[in-house]
């Protein structure tokens, strides 16, 4: 089948979006941007692939009401293929590591690393499937957090049993593990689907009854080419896409694209990220009027937050449920970054409670994003606010406190995948590019 | 305030500029117009500091009086840039970071010597021809550079036109000054006897070059459009805006510019750009504010790679409006140098200057407004948002907003701006769509 | 100690100008126009503006001078790019938000570009509003300048007239710049008696009681200052080792009430200052008799404050009136504090500078905005300067 990839490139994260002919969310994926964006975003790809194809496996088993528990064996089947990846990355990493061997340092212990590198790996290969096992918690899913800190612990433990230098082990990782998160994902996917069924099918009694029958279906859903038809590419690094430029668009016309396709009554598009603010305003097409971002000066978007998260030494989610639980926010005029732990300091030593302080900041937050919806031409229908910032229910309150105050009754969005709106409307670009509409219109 | 005047430098560029023939002349015009300036001690020639806007070349000229424009000196500073430094060097004699960054530049390029493009020590002003035309930071300009020279001050005060009109009282007023107080300071610190059939004469002059000047600028209502009126444009105005404005050099200037874009306009080809020949016309704009001036070429890179040309822009007017009918008349020399003062772009009132905008859009068809806004330039600046508003309501075209300063490097984020550039031709591009499909 | 009567007496006039400085909806401007149907309000921005005219047509002349800390500014930060200052933000927000909607004329005076590019935004966001950009004259000779002016005045009078259906006569305008006269002797009354006991006329209380003059009609403001001096002459309030400053650059948007109070806490006391210029631009009386017109511009041209936005067409002079301040209110030092993004005192400051230097007058300088909420770098430059102003003239 025929899919339109859309890939958003932040500065932080990478985020893709598969689309069908028909304009339905097959797939989404994330990844970390690392350093190289040919990377992030075939692996945001790759990711949003494999989401497609459990999205296709749905689809197959619940046509052919299948007589088990979806969900159930859905998230077996997704951990067991994270598990494959995983080793499958382990593997790669391993080969590295052993390539990293050389040179004086290693001169006469070669061997008795090798050897070390070699019960490492087997170790944490041997406790790789508890970290995908039901229930288990991983901090990250991203590979170098998961593999890293294990790696620590046994390569510390084994070196001490080698009598060898630590810092031997450490030092070959860390010259791999760049390498090896920079280097997509090679096997195929399909098989890594097959090694994972078959794993499931093996610990999983519940559904050996219907093996047969889920093995055809996967099978058959396998058998789709989820054959990349077209990609569009946009974000905050959009300079440097790797893409060639008839695949690239603005962010902020993927931005109001993709608001218009999860809430196509929605005309204002209000994204609140790390770097910028943006006020958008839509046609009824999803089109872009208007737009309007922050100047040159950076006060009061997400990285002001994270500021002042540092500053009162807080985690930057502490901060929104901090901020709640204020009744009296106290009036707080700038937003200047650079002045944000003076005033903090300031206040604070004045006897203000950090909860009234937190609570004046985000709304001084968002009196500045709503001045640049101001600017950009006001909310005159639904609203929709995206960014990491939307995820904050401090900021949340305030911005309807405050479009109620200046612009009456009116819908706020914020959707929960609202990380994507970007990338979706990237994919409808690809979508529409593909059907002979590379000017991106509707008909 | 703002200033137009661009020309190439001794600093060698990357690559091979590519230049029109009238950008050549043009070029040695300046170049023998600095070597006078810095020859001056020793030719006895007298100098007078004036603005862009309200420069009363012609009265000038009357009085032997070499003309020095500090704003174009402070474009030069930016476009061989070397602002940057003289403008942090008056921050660091106590200017504020908040100020205009001409000035800056201006008293910094003092305290490092006061040297001219070509190397030679400008001379120091024997009188401040202070015309406060448009810009409140002029009159704290010269106040700062008395203090420097100690030398003849001279206020001209134009009032601004906040009604949208000139009214008589503005004539006159204007008028009195230009007599009781301009003229005779003049004849006193030149010593030379004010003739005013002298003025009569060059002001035929100046009104000649202006019709060419014109018709250049209107040559970019052709299909495609056979110059940028902003980034070329800038160029254009160089001789007119400065010290040639009623000489014979500037009459040749004009006429040989005209001959070589009306060649253009019968070919069929668009302008000329620092990397050669545009290619296809895309996207047609009008600009509002100044533009940067510490990376001119990467700023002009950013329009014309996208194939997109200015048609017309309100800083080429800055020094004069001369496109809705206006030239010197030599039949009322005192009243046409007042209503000239009156008519420059900043000295209009917000309505005007819309509608002047407007105009463009539609006349010139357009596809949108872009402002660049100057941090610098109050006078400019204050109020662009709501010109943009109006001017998008009134023809119904997209605009859009880029920030940056005139030579001022810190404030010219590149990233910035293309990425703001970029989605606004692509939000054009979906907007004739949008067009085509309901058509 | 001060009497328990003596203290409330300037405590009740305080309380007033205090409720009038925090009613961001000007209610005693509006319950003026609102007691007879004719009445009419014209607001104006600093910094100068005849005022006499608008009370010779029996209109209430309003001072806006932004929006001070207390009100969110939205709307208006959408219309300025962050390089521009706060006033004319808060100035449009208090229009687009409705707190304007009686005033019936707008005047914005020649200050600088800011003010006067936001005379056309006025006329295009609130085109039922007359509204005008008030020119005022650079150059300070009767026959040129003044000419052009009482042209301009005439203009204006006329204008007015038109407004509320009759011209304004002769007559009326005299009573008017007697009104005024009263209004700006008392000002400098108060200004003196401050110089001379800064202790009994606290900075901030000064603020207040002057800037009532801004929304209530000058007949009732005249008698508030009468009741404050009064009040402050009769009340012995506790002096304290403070220094004595001239306050300079503040002659258009209005710095937080807390930053004057932080100066006094500092250590330094204010003995004379340039806010709210407009209520003793001219200084000493106008001339009663004769062309009215030709009155209120002879004293523009001759005897009106020096400030930033008029050009000194004499280098000598350029900053003496600073000076003159230092001398007059024998004051020991000057701090130049000027708004963010201020074009007109931010050129200016450099030049003054210098001419303090070479009159051995020490200063300080910092910025502000209307609506700054920290006052601790204020209060550390204020009290160092205090303490450094103590041991100089200890030393000497």
């Amino acid at each position: 089948m025929k899919t339109f990839v859309g890939i958003d490139l932040g500065s932080t994260t990478t985020k893709a979006v598969l689309l069908d002919e028909e304009c339905k969310v097959i797939g989404h994926g994330i990844t970390n941007s690392r350093s190289n964006y040919a990377t992030a975003a075939h692996v945001a790809s790759q990711e949003a692939h494999v989401d497609g194809q459990f999205t296709l496996f749905r689809r197959a088993l619940t046509d052919a009401h299948a007589r088990i528990e979806l969900d159930t064996f859905l998230g077996a089947l997704e951990r067991a293929f994270r598990l494959e990846q995983f080793l499958e990355q382990l593997d790669d990493l391993e080969q590295t590591c052993i390539g990293q061997i050389r040179g004086e340092r290693f001169a006469k212990v070669e061997s008795g690393v090798k050897d070390s590198l070699g019960e490492v790996f087997r170790r944490l290969r041997r406790e790789a499937p508890e970290l995908y096992a039901p229930g288990a918690k991983r901090k990250s899913d991203f590979f170098r957090d998961i593999a890293g800190s294990r790696y620590h612990t046994h390569a510390e433990e084994v070196a001490r049993e080698a009598n060898l230098p630590y810092d031997l082990l450490l030092n070959v990782y860390d010259k791999s593990i760049i390498e090896v998160e920079n280097r997509p994902p090679t096997g195929k996917l399909s098989d890594k689907f097959r090694r994972a069924l078959a794993r499931v099918l093996t610990t999983e009694p519940s559904i050996k009854s219907a093996a047969a029958d889920i093995q055809k279906m996967i099978d058959g859903a396998l058998a789709v080419d989820l054959e990349e038809t077209y990609l569009v590419g946009t974000g905050y690094g959009r300079v440097t896409l790797p893409f060639s430029k008839e695949h690239i668009r603005s962010e902020i016309l993927c931005h109001g694209l993709g608001a218009h396709l999860m809430y196509p009554q929605t005309h204002t598009v209000l994204d609140i990220g790390g770097q910028d603010t943006k006020g958008i305003q839509i046609d009824a097409d999803g089109i872009v009027t208007n737009f309007q971002m922050n100047d040159r000066c950076a006060a009061g978007c997400g990285r002001y937050l994270g500021y002042i998260a540092d500053e009162m030494n807080m985690g930057l989610h502490e901060l929104g449920p901090m901020a709640v639980k204020s009744d009296k926010p106290a009036r707080i005029n700038s937003t200047c970054t650079v002045f944000a732990g003076a005033e903090l300091r300031d206040r604070l030593s004045l006897g203000e409670k950090r909860e009234d302080i937190l609570a004046g900041l985000h709304r001084a937050i968002i009196l500045r994003a709503i001045s640049i919806i101001s600017r950009s031409g006001g909310v005159t229908n639904e609203f929709t606010f995206t960014g990491g910032v939307a995820k904050n229910e401090a900021a949340v309150r305030e911005l309807r406190k405050v479009i109620q105050e200046n612009y009456g009754e009116v819908t706020i969005n914020i959707n929960p995948d609202s990380i994507y709106t970007g990338a979706l409307g990237a994919a409808e670009f690809a979508r529409r590019a593909h059907l002979g509409q590379a000017d991106g219109s509707e008909q | 305030m703002t200033t137009p005047t661009k020309f190439v430098t001794s600093r060698a560029p990357a690559k091979e500029v590519i230049k029109d023939a009238s950008m050549v002349k043009q070029k040695e015009m300046m170049a023998a117009h600095y070597d006078r300036l810095t020859s001056a001690p020793e030719t006895g020639d007298k100098v007078a500091a004036t603005f862009v806007p309200g420069n009363l070349n012609e009265l000038i000229m009357c009085f032997d009086l070499l003309n020095n424009l500090p704003e174009v000196n402070a474009i030069q500073n930016g476009l061989r840039r070397v602002s940057g430094s003289y403008v942090l060097e008056a921050e660091k004699i106590g200017h504020s970071e908040d100020v205009c960054t001409y000035v800056k530049s201006d008293i910094g390029m003092m305290a490092k010597g006061n040297i001219a493009p070509n190397g030679r020590k400008f001379p120091d002003p024997d009188v401040l021809l202070l015309s406060y035309t448009g810009c409140f930071t002029f009159m704290k300009w010269f106040e700062l550079l008395r203090e420097q020279y100690k030398c003849e001050t001279i206020m001209l005060h134009t009032p601004y036109m906040g009604d949208g009109k000139i009214t008589k009282n503005m004539i006159e007023y204007m008028v009195k000054q230009l007599k009781d107080e301009v003229i005779p300071a003049l004849e006193r610190v030149s010593e030379v006897k004010f003739d005013i059939d002298r003025l009569r004469e060059y002001l035929k002059k100046s009104a000649k070059a202006e019709d060419d000047l014109v018709r250049v600028l209107q040559s970019a209502k052709a299909k495609p459009s056979p110059i940028d009126a902003y980034f070329g444009g800038i160029y254009y105005i160089g001789p007119i805006f400065g010290a040639f404005r009623g000489t014979q050099d500037a009459i040749d200037y004009y006429r040989f510019l005209r001959e070589e874009v009306e060649d253009r306009l019968a070919k069929g080809q668009g302008p000329v750009t620092p990397d050669g020949d545009m290619g296809k016309e895309k996207y047609r704009l009008v600009v509002e504010g100044p533009p940067n001036y510490t990376s001119f070429r990467q700023f002009w890179k950013m329009f014309y790679d996208e194939g997109a040309v200015v048609v017309a822009s309100s800083y080429t007017k800055v020094g004069g409006v001369y496109d809705f009918g206006f030239r010197h008349d030599p039949d009322k020399p005192l009243e046409t140098l007042a209503e000239y003062c009156l008519g420059v772009y900043t000295n209009r009132n917000l309505p005007m200057r819309i509608d002047m905008l407007v105009n463009y859009v539609n006349e010139y068809e357009a596809d949108g407004l872009l402002i660049n806004s100057i941090k610098s330039c109050n006078s400019f600046s204050a109020g662009q948002l709501l010109m943009m508003r109006e001017v998008e309501k009134r023809t119904g075209k997209p605009a859009a907003f880029v920030e940056s300063d005139l030579v001022d490097p810190r404030y010219f984020s590149a990233a910035n701006i293309k990425n703001r550039l970029e989605s606004y031709f692509q939000m054009i591009d979906q907007k004739r769509a949008g067009a085509d499909a309901a058509a | 100690m001060a009497t328990p009567l003596n203290h409330s007496a300037t405590a009740d006039v305080v309380m007033r100008a205090n409720a009038l400085f925090e009613d961001l909806s000007f209610t005693s401007a509006r319950e003026w126009k609102a007691a007879k149907s004719d009445r009419k309000v014209i607001g104006y921005m600093p910094i100068y503006v005849p005022r006499e005219i608008i009370h010779a047509a029996g209109m209430l002349p309003l001072g806006i001078v932004g929006g001070g800390d207390q009100l969110e500014v939205i709307h208006g930060d959408a219309y300025y790019q962050s390089y521009i200052c706060r006033i004319p933000r808060s100035t449009i927000e208090l229009g687009v938000s409705g707190r304007l909607d009686f005033v019936d004329g707008m005047l914005f005076p020649s200050i600088c570009d800011v003010i006067r590019n936001l005379s056309g935004m006025w006329k295009l966001m609130f085109p039922r509003v007359y509204s005008r950009y008030f020119d005022v004259p650079q150059n300070y000779r009767d026959d040129i300048g003044g000419n052009f002016y009482i042209n301009e005045l005439a203009e204006f009078r006329h204008d007015l007239g038109e407004l509320r259906g009759k011209p304004i006569t002769d007559d009326e305008l005299r009573h008017s710049i007697a009104v005024y006269n009263e209004n700006r002797r008392l000002v400098c009354d108060l200004y003196a008696f401050r110089a001379e006991r800064p202790w009994q006329a606290p900075a901030a209380e000064v603020y207040l009681v002057v800037r009532a003059g801004l929304v209530l009609p000058v007949e009732e403001h005249s008698r508030m200052l009468r009741d404050y001096l009064a009040a402050a002459r009769a009340e012995e309030r506790p002096m304290r080792d403070n220094c004595r400053i001239v306050l300079t650059g503040m002659f258009c948007e209005q710095p937080p009430l807390n930053l004057i109070k932080s100066l006094e806490l500092s250590g330094c006391y204010v003995v004379d200052d340039d806010l709210l210029l407009v209520t003793r631009w001219l200084t000493g009386g106008v001339e009663i008799e004769g062309d009215p017109l030709q009155n209120l511009s002879f004293a523009f041209l001759h005897h009106s404050e020096s400030t930033a936005a008029k050009y000194e067409p004499n280098q000598k002079e350029k900053g003496q009136h600073l000076v003159r301040a230092v001398k007059r209110t024998a004051a020991e030092g000057v701090i130049f504090a000027a708004p963010s993004f201020c074009d007109p005192a931010l050129l200016e400051r450099p030049m003054l500078q210098r001419v303090l230097k070479q009159a051995g007058i020490p200063y300080i300088a910092f910025k502000y905005a209307e609506n700054s909420g920290q006052m601790q770098p204020i209060r550390e430059q204020a009290g160092t300067f205090a303490d450094s102003i103590k041991l100089w003239s200890g030393a000497a």
